[in-house]
């Protein structure tokens, strides 16, 4: 099976073709977005971090937001700093210009503030995406696919219909040879024995266990029941009663595929196959790890109703809880409620949704895509100071 | 039949609601193939979850086949079983000593 994708100077396949306007720091994030509000294909991210962070903290921000600017949907970055903030602005640069897509720079202090900074912008942002228009799809194999999977907003319908329908459709990504990655690690908690038993090796299954341990115990330190923050007030209403019950139900999302390996926040996978990796429950963070990570499609399931989407990559959205999808028909894609009235099995309605990865890869807008729904956020794993 | 409640697992002793039930009706659901029957004791809305077998303090809730938390009080067959009669096993940061 194939797609149309757009390929990348280091042979990587993107979904989408963007120029993306990269603030190191939440200081030139206007600057960022008004040059992007200029020009078609552009779209800034909204980073509101990058200053005053210390250790691994600082890292991630860094790393984040270079695996974002190195995504495959990416075509070109103007990565657009202040001047004096934490991020080193250079390093970013280069390393996303290492893929061999084309970066520019613009520094706030450097061109002498908001209006001579967002025109030197504007002007750099005009070219690229003129240079980026001339990229044509080409026809790809579906293994080239890096697919992001997610669940917001979970309720009764997620862990009984949704969940296991995205499972099927990741499972027949992954034996047409692509990558799926898994992730959320706070709603692995209770359930992370099954997932470790698929773990390709002993050693892995291992990984998985002392990553929800270390999850869990960084919620303990906190001195509450995690059930004020997860599940949330919305799961609890929905029927979800703990972070048990509610992880139960998400881990069906994974398929049934062996796991091949754990990513850290942001990090991309080596080989292809089913991936975890360590993100926060909270949709935005972890989708914009996954993204940083390379995914270049989300599919995201959700009882209760969410808008999210993200700057860099369609976000599919999937609920089978039919007044939802009638309530928010806006921003749904995809009604499963078939398979709780039991006219469709989890196995048809997972065929649809992989059809539809395959739609979206190929081009088709996304609820959340053609409503400009832009959630962004990197996940901080320290105060600022 | 029309599909009331579902039971995921063999193994569980809780029965998940598929449509808002109310108190004193009977609910119908399958066990492997099997019909049951039970009268609730209270309201349920639909997603959540009733009891199917008595459940003693301190036992655990078995959803999907698996422990979803233990019970607080006793719970009757028929009974909602949600957060003000269950607590969970995981995260339990209010119990550090």
């Amino acid at each position: 099976m194939k797609f149309k994708g757009y390929l990348r100077p280091n042979g990587k396949i993107g979904t989408r073709n963007y120029l993306a306007i990269i603030p190191t720091s939440v200081c030139s994030a206007t600057v960022a977005f008004n040059i992007a509000s200029q020009i078609p294909q552009a779209v800034a991210l909204p980073n509101q971090h990058g200053c005053c962070q210390i250790g691994a903290d600082h890292e991630q921000t860094v790393k984040t937001l270079i695996g974002l600017g190195k995504n495959p949907n990416v075509a070109a970055a103007l990565i657009v700093g202040l001047g004096c903030e934490g991020v080193p602005i250079q390093k970013v640069a280069e390393e996303i210009a290492s893929t061999g897509k084309a970066v520019k720079t613009v520094i706030i202090q450097d061109c002498g503030g908001t209006l001579k900074a967002t025109a030197q912008g504007i002007q750099l942002a005009s070219k690229m995406a003129r240079e980026i228009s001339l990229i044509e799809t080409q026809e790809f194999h579906i293994n080239e696919l890096c697919l992001g999977i997610e669940c917001g907003g979970s309720d009764f319908t997620s862990g009984l219909a949704s969940n296991p329908a995205v499972g099927v459709a990741s499972d027949l990504l992954i034996e047409s040879g692509g990558t799926s990655i898994l992730s959320e690690t706070t709603e692995f908690i209770g359930a992370e024995h099954i997932l470790a038993k698929r773990a390709k090796d002993p050693e892995l299954g291992q990984k998985i266990l002392d990553l929800v341990k270390n999850c869990e115990n960084r919620a303990k330190m906190m001195n509450v029941d995690i059930r004020g923050g997860q599940p949330t007030p919305g799961n609890i209403r929905g029927g979800i009663s703990s972070i048990e019950e509610k992880s139960l139900g998400c881990i069906y999302k994974a398929g049934s595929s062996s796991i091949q390996g754990v990513l850290q926040y942001g990090e991309t996978p080596k080989e292809k196959g089913l991936y975890v990796m360590d993100t926060p429950g909270q949709d935005v963070e972890s989708i914009t790890g996954m993204v940083a990570g390379g995914a270049t499609i989300i599919i995201f399931t959700t009882g209760r109703g969410t808008p999210t989407g993200s700057p860099l990559v369609p976000v599919i959205k999937i609920t089978a809880n039919s007044e939802t999808y009638n309530n928010m028909a806006d921003n749904i894609d995809i009604n499963a409620s078939s398979i709780i009235s039991g006219e469709k099995t989890i196995s048809q309605v997972g065929q649809e949704i992989f059809e539809e990865v395959i739609a979206v890869a190929n081009g088709k807008l996304t609820k959340a895509e053609s409503l400009g729904h832009n959630e962004f956020g990197i996940y901080k794993i320290a105060p600022t100071f | 039949m029309q599909k009331q409640a579902i039971v995921i697992n063999i193994k569980d002793n809780v029965a998940t609601t598929v449509t808002n039930l109310s108190k004193g009706s009977p609910v119908n659901f399958l066990i492997n193939q099997d019909v049951k029957t039970i009268i609730l004791n209270d309201d349920l809305p639909i997603g959540h979850k009733f009891a199917i077998k008595d459940i003693n303090p301190g036992e655990n809730i078995i959803k999907y086949g698996e422990s979803i938390g233990r019970a607080i009080t006793l719970i009757k067959k028929g009974d909602h079983v949600h957060i003000h009669n269950i607590v969970s096993n995981r995260g339990r940061g209010d119990l550090n000593s």
